[in-house]
């Protein structure tokens, strides 16, 4: 469960404040979603949740599973079963995908106190993984996000996602720049993530990604603060409306 | 992935800013008093029993060095080294030159063992995996102490020996080779090495024969306040093959020492020589105190047509390096390779690169250089590529590469090219990146720390020179790389 008390954030160095007071709560195994405009802090939010360096908390706490996650680095964050999926995946030249992908899980297990997974088992879990997400392995030997597309790249974040097997996933526009086939693809491997351990919080800018990814909760946010709250419907009317009325509710 | 994590892993074992290599091994050495004059160069020829051709040699180098004045174009700075302050022979005492692994000193075999160059279980294993051999020459200070499988090697007609030795044993041939690729006067340092040389390897692989197993060297500086003086000679006959691989370690000391060593390779038609260095020689503490001063001039000519000369390093040790392994591609349709990883951290400072020079026709050549510094260091890649007039078609392909880790490291890249025919093609690529903290953040989202975040970026960008090392020692230095940066994530 993820619980977010009265959040202020700043960019560190800076006098620019981002987040002002910022509440909000995704319980066990729930599908929430934040749509916001543009510039509203959605992304510092995430950045924040998972630990980025360049902002700076000047007040509230992050809660993950009644743990406080902000004293925290990233990578015990991921290892508490954080994950982020990036809106601009980062490029790793040289590092072939499949060595990443098995660094990746076999630091988290060892932060977990698991053993090491075996070659064949680990090459048999990505081979699933990547078959769900129309992955073609040679993409898999090639370096990680180097030359992928836009759609290659969110679909490789849901890879990981599947990989990492985390409590707590937060993504942050992952429908952005997909053509519809791909924004099916990727809401069909996160529904396969769908279970009553696992909570997301899907951020995004249309609510054309909802259609496919089935809300339980709907937020609003805007100017850095979530400004309503409601089931699905509330993203249709979002639709409909545009974000016209809350720009100004802040 | 298992090298990153066993690199981590030992990382995290050990101090900041420790040296694996830095121990000191206790030998009764043989040491003649500080200071170099004619009676220094006698003393060495006579000690090794030389030709008289070789003394008169290294005596004409002796006064041509005095006559000469230090280089100072490298992008390096160190305060006036004192020649006179040096020891320039110094070999464990033995009564004559070991037979056998038995007449060792045990603390020799026992530094070599502590290094990962166990030169007893070598012979041991031979009957075990054939194809995993590895011929071993141990230089320790100034001698070689013991080179293994010699008589295996002399079944295939391979001479595999130290340099020393070779002047016993076929002084014909090194006199027919040696400066004939370095002249004596090549620069200051090749100079001062020719006259006070000591020890190094000797190879010579007969016309037609594939040498069975890596040939390696192993170079060991025990002694305080000694240079080492190295001079290696490699042969390849018409139509041979060898690989070759150096590595290097100095104890931890806190007064800088100077090696300062001459490599010449020689290929004839059809031969390849593949020589590959781990040089990771004391850089010093985290001020600058101490480290190995790497002055080296390394130089392979491509006499024959069609040979190949390629020159893999990886450097990450000494204070300072000065280094520019170069390819003279004389024989038609030779071909030059260099694959350099430059790693440098806290106060090093790196200035090397190589020279490819084309005389023949239809030559060609490629330098692959991935440049790493961190810290406060300096690294400047510095190369030349040229076409003499009747090189016509010489074709040379450049990629330089810089990483920067922090913000107080500085990266340059100094390429001199000229073309003295309009048919050579040369193409030229440069970067310099730094790893951004939004790579590192990416990497740490999914699990992995600060250090295996950065190892594995670094790792990928080399990646591309890793590929071109014998696959045991491809290992060996991707450890090696993670080791050296160590405490350069903040
Ligand atoms: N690292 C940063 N430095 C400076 N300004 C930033 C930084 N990150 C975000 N901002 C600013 O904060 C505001 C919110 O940005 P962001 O969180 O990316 O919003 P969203 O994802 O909702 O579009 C914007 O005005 C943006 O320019
Ligand atoms: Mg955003």
């Amino acid at each position: 469960m993820l619980q977010i008390n009265n959040l202020h954030v700043k960019i560190a160095d800076e006098d620019k404040v981002i987040l002002r007071g910022l509440n909000l709560k995704v319980a066990k195994g729930e599908v929430a979603a934040i749509m916001g405009p543009n510039g509203s802090g959605k992304s510092t939010l995430s950045y924040v949740i998972a630990g980025k360096p360049d902002y700076e908390v000047t007040d509230g706490e992050v809660l993950l599973d009644g743990v406080n996650i902000l004293e925290m680095a990233p990578d015990e964050r991921a290892a508490a079963g954080l994950f982020l999926a990036f809106q601009y995946p980062m490029e790793i030249p040289g590092v072939a995908t499949m060595t990443f992908l098995k660094a990746a899980m076999n630091a988290q297990r060892k932060q977990r106190g698991q053993a090491e997974l075996t070659t064949p088992e680990f090459i048999k879990r990505v081979n699933a993984a990547a078959e769900l997400l129309g992955i073609p392995k040679d993409m898999l030997r090639r370096p990680l996000n180097v030359g992928f597309s836009g759609g290659e790249k969110k679909r490789m974040e849901i890879l990981q996602m599947t990989l990492l097997e985390p409590k707590m996933s937060v993504m942050d526009e992952t429908d952005s720049g997909l053509d519809i086939d791909a924004l099916k693809i990727v809401a069909e491997g996160v529904n396969a993530r769908r279970d009553p351990e696992h909570g997301f919080l899907v951020i995004t800018h249309y609510q054309r990604l909802l259609d496919y990814i089935k809300p339980d909760t709907v937020h609003v946010m805007s100017r850095g603060l979530i400004v309503k709250t409601g089931g699905p419907e509330l993203a249709l009317e979002l639709e409909a409306n545009g974000y016209r009325d809350y720009q100004s509710a802040a | 992935m298992p090298a990153i994590q066993e690199t981590i892993d030992q990382v995290k074992a050990i101090d900041v800013s420790e040296y694996k290599y830095g121990f000191v091994t206790d030998v009764e050495m043989e040491k003649p008093a500080k200071g170099l004059t004619e009676d220094t160069v006698r003393y060495i020829s006579s000690r090794k029993n030389e030709p008289a051709w070789m003394l008169e040699w290294r005596l004409d180098a002796f006064r041509r060095w005095k006559t000469m004045t230090e280089p100072t174009w490298a992008r390096v700075s160190y305060p006036q080294i004192d020649f006179q302050d040096i020891y320039y022979y110094a070999a464990p005492k033995m009564n004559g030159a070991p037979k056998s692994l038995d007449e060792v000193d045990p603390a020799i075999l026992d530094a070599y063992k502590k290094l990962g160059i166990p030169l007893r279980e070598q012979e041991i294993l031979a009957g075990v995996e054939p194809q995993n051999r590895v011929a071993v020459d141990a230089v320790f200070d100034s001698v070689s102490v013991v080179t293994t499988f010699r008589a295996e090697l002399a079944k295939a007609g391979v001479i595999f020996c130290s340099i020393s030795d070779a002047l016993q044993e076929h002084p014909e041939l090194v006199r027919k080779y040696i400066g004939s690729v370095v002249p004596v006067t090549d620069n200051y340092y090749a100079t001062l090495n020719s006259a006070v040389f000591t020890d190094g390897s000797f190879v010579y692989i007969p016309k037609g024969v594939r040498c069975p197993m890596e040939l390696s060297t192993y170079f060991r500086i025990n002694e305080k306040n000694t240079g080492q003086f190295e001079r290696t000679l490699i042969i390849a006959e018409e139509g041979a093959y060898v690989s070759y691989l150096e590595g290097c370690t100095a104890p931890q000391r806190d007064e800088n020492q100077l090696h300062a060593a001459v490599v010449e390779l020689v290929t004839m038609d059809d031969a390849e020589i593949k020589y590959s260095t781990v040089q990771n020689w004391y850089p010093g503490d985290a001020n600058g105190k101490g480290g190995i001063y790497n002055f080296v001039t390394k130089r392979g000519d491509c006499r024959g047509k069609n040979s190949k000369i390629s020159w893999t390093q990886v450097e990450t040790g000494s204070a300072i390096t000065w280094k520019y392994p170069s390819v003279i591609l004389r024989g038609e349709g030779s071909r030059g390779e260099f694959y350099s990883i430059a790693v440098s951290n806290g106060m090093q400072q790196v200035d090397s690169g190589t020279k490819m020079i084309h005389l023949g026709k239809n030559t060609t050549s490629r330098i692959i250089s991935k440049g790493i510094s961190a810290g406060r260091s300096q690294n400047t890649y510095r190369g030349l590529v040229s076409a003499h007039r009747k090189a016509t078609n010489a074709r040379n392909f450049t990629n330089c590469d810089s990483l920067l880790i922090g913000n107080q490291c500085g990266a340059h890249t100094v390429p001199y090219i000229e073309s003295k025919t309009s048919t050579a093609t040369f193409e030229h690529e440069a970067t310099t990146s730094k790893i951004s903290e939004d790579q590192l953040f990416y990497c740490m989202q999914r699990g992995l720390s600060a250090e295996e975040s950065t190892a594995l970026i670094v790792n990928g960008f080399v990646k591309d020179v890793l590929q071109q090392l014998p696959m045991e020692f491809a290992v060996e230095a991707q450890k090696l790389i993670s080791i050296s940066l160590e405490g350069s994530v903040g």
